[in-house]
């Protein structure tokens, strides 16, 4: 009633954006590279964080040319750290307006946008006896977590990058292997060639008995999957997958925001919350890949795809859509 | 309003291209909006909401002359700038390509008791729409006043310098009012329309909490201090609407605007809706504090050009305008405030009054253009 319209945490957020009981926020307090194109962010996050999971991650908010986007980043800090900060490791990739802003721009002191830290790519509560890590690339971050998070008996690492400088984390790595802590085997792509997960046992002998870990790029997640099932071990495999695999596109269609008073036409290909946010349209949004829902929003008339599976939605009451991975399958209205 | 159309110059190929030049001014502003303007709009919102609530605080000791002087004008300074450089603009939707929820047009609610949904139907798609299309757009005298020799004479004008006043004085709530298009929807067999009914709830809940602010929790926390403080938030308030109303009159009142026919649009293109626009807005010429006093609205001919355009890049898209206007042999209407808004009450005076010469009424600019 004293501050109508607004609400007195408007008023604070002025002065404290990071006090309890505001929307959680973080604050960079450092952007530390790591490879060429890789750099570790340090956050402070607000009072409400409610800490996280090694293996897990995190939706940001940043603001990229004065557009707040969001994007899942994996958390690589152990979830013991004494100064509460954590750290996300990011890799800038081609066109990535999040990621090479993050890399190459971000400054300390910037205030950004923060979500409860979320996923089930984690460690078990019993310890296994024996631990292997499969990653590649970027892959390698919610590991890292794992890695400094939990100290295991036998624990075989296989990563995979294109040349030794681009491997995120590898000083630390070898130190792992000098304490002998780690068993570490690294691919290097560029003159070793791609890993053929179906002769994983010339590597790591014992893989089938490990409970395993892996996260990379869909084509080594797919193969992984594969080659653990057809050995009847595929309880052993937990992936991560940081990209939706599109299978299905089909004919667009002209799209209606109605909260908003919207219309622009969509192909069959764009996934309907790019549709939005281009047009302007406020709209919520998570991993962008399908995993976290953060972005569901009522389908209020029409028909949208599934990305995929090629799945057809259509418009009933009560039906969510998420928006990240569907795109318009003919004329359709969502409630934004 | 001249008897013959000053855009009867122009072939309906010129008026294609003017609009694509328009269409290229607005798309180099798009390509180039970014971090600057973002941090601007921010910036903005950071210092009201502490103007404000300095003054406030200064308010609470309202008893002692001083504090009440400066702390009347803190609050009068903060209430115009929430009303005009930021709600104005975000209703617009001119900060909604930043994604953020707390500056965007379908969130925004601000210090004015008008709920936001309603006054962005009102002005965004009634008055943006229509702009001074006798019959269609509301703003033209906002119903109760006759603005143009086009429009038809009833003794009811003869108070309308009277009306503008008290409408000047209390504007937010002739806004409300006209938002709900009241002097229509009065009607016995409207009144119960439950669509209404329940649009003049939300403003009955708006103003209940906007007066409960300013007239009885912000006086009752100055204790002894209550009436001055009483005195102080309603000063402000006046002052706010004062000065929006003389701002708003500048838009599109003065001498040498043009209103159109409501056949006049029909099938109207793109090139020719840039043209009404450019032909039914007035500016304010000034200072950089004066245009940023009147939330940019100063730049009334680019706003309405280009509503949508962050308020904080109209400056430079007024050069640009303006040598538009040159190259088309177009006025380009701009003056002082004082000027301007003399010149729109003379003619809220003269027209109190049935035309004195038989009106000449201007030829439909189709049918201009059909004959050239």
């Amino acid at each position: 009633m004293v501050t109508t319209p607004l609400l007195p945490s408007d008023y604070l957020d002025l002065f404290s954006p990071l006090r309890a009981g505001a929307d959680l926020r973080g604050r960079i307090e450092a952007v530390r590279p790591e490879t060429g194109d890789a750099a570790t962010i340090v956050i402070r996050p607000g009072r409400a964080w409610r800490g996280h999971t090694a293996g897990q991650y995190v939706r940001i908010g940043v603001d990229v040319d004065g557009v707040r986007l969001w994007r899942a980043y994996s958390l690589t800090s152990p979830t013991d750290r004494r100064d509460g900060r954590v750290t996300i490791t990011v890799k800038a990739i081609p066109d990535g307006k999040v990621s090479n802003h993050l890399v190459r721009r971000a400054k300390p002191g910037t205030v950004i946008q923060l979500d409860q830290p979320t996923g089930d790519f984690v460690l078990p509560r019993a310890k296994p006896a024996k631990v292997l890590y499969l990653t590649a690339g970027s892959g390698i971050t919610p590991v890292m977590g794992m890695l400094r998070d939990t100290e295991f008996d036998d624990v075989v690492m296989v990563h995979c990058a294109p040349r030794p400088q681009d491997v995120i984390f590898r000083s630390e790595l070898h130190d792992l292997v000098a304490d002998k802590k780690l068993r570490l085997t690294e691919v290097h792509t560029d003159t070793d060639g791609m890993l053929d997960i179906a002769r994983i046992g010339a590597l790591v002998p014992d893989w089938a008995e490990r409970e395993t870990w892996a996260c990379g790029p869909a084509g080594l997640l797919d193969a992984a999957e594969e080659h653990w099932s057809e050995h009847g071990v595929q309880e052993r495999l937990h992936t991560e997958r940081f990209r939706p695999g599109v299978v299905v596109t089909g004919d667009g269609g002209e799209v209606t925001f109605s909260a908003t008073g919207k219309t622009v036409d969509a192909d069959g290909a764009t996934p309907l919350l790019d549709v939005g946010e281009e047009a302007g349209v406020l709209l919520p949004s998570g991993c962008r890949m399908g995993i976290c829902f953060g972005c569901v929003t009522p389908l209020k008339a029409g028909a949208v795809r599934d990305l995929r599976t090629g799945e057809i939605t259509e418009a009933e009451p009560g039906v969510l859509i998420q928006t990240c991975v569907s795109a318009a399958a003919g004329p359709c209205d969502i409630e934004r | 309003m001249t008897a013959i159309d000053p855009t009867a110059h122009l072939t309906s190929e010129q008026i294609e291209e003017l609009g694509r030049e328009l269409d290229a001014i607005r798309d180099e502003v798009i390509a180039d909006r970014g971090e600057k303007d973002a941090a601007y709009i921010r910036k903005v919102i950071s210092a009201q909401r502490k103007l404000e609530l300095a003054s406030r605080g200064v308010l609470l000791f309202s008893s002692f002359p001083p504090a009440w002087l400066l702390g009347t004008a803190g609050l009068s300074v903060a209430k115009i700038m929430d009303n005009m450089e930021i709600g104005h603009n975000i209703l617009h939707g001119q900060w909604d390509w930043m994604r953020d929820p707390k500056i965007h047009s379908t969130s925004w609610e601000w210090d004015h008791v008008s709920p936001s949904d309603q006054w962005k139907h009102s002005h965004n798609e009634l008055h943006h729409t229509y702009t001074n299309v006798i019959g269609k757009d509301n703003d033209l005298g906002y119903g109760i006043m006759r603005v143009d020799e086009d429009q038809k004479w009833h003794p009811v004008h003869l108070g309308q310098p009277l009306w503008n006043f008290i409408n000047a004085c209390f504007f937010e709530y002739g806004i409300a009012a006209y938002d709900l298009e009241l002097g229509k929807n009065l009607h016995k067999r409207r009144r119960k329309n439950p669509e209404f009914r329940e649009r003049a709830k939300a403003v009955g809940r708006k103003i209940r909490k906007q007066v409960l602010k300013d007239y009885v929790i912000h006086p009752l926390l100055s204790g002894p201090s209550f009436l001055s403080t009483l005195g102080a938030t309603f000063t402000a308030n006046l002052v706010r609407n004062v000065w929006s109303h003389s701002v708003i009159m500048c838009g599109h009142f003065p001498e040498g605007v043009q209103v159109f026919e409501r056949r006049s649009i029909e099938g109207e293109t793109r090139g020719q809706w840039y043209l009404r626009q450019m032909m039914g807005s007035a500016n304010i010429s000034g200072s950089k504090a004066m245009h940023f006093m009147t939330g940019n609205l100063s730049h009334q001919i680019e706003h309405h050009l280009f509503p949508d355009l962050p308020s904080n890049r109209y400056a430079e898209v007024a050069v640009k305008v303006r040598a538009l206007f040159e190259k088309y042999e177009l006025e380009y209407v701009t003056g002082p405030l004082p000027k301007q808004v003399f010149s729109a009450w003379r003619k809220v005076f003269r027209l109190s009054l049935p035309n004195k010469t038989p009106h000449v009424k201007v030829p439909d600019r189709e049918q201009v253009l059909v004959a050239a």
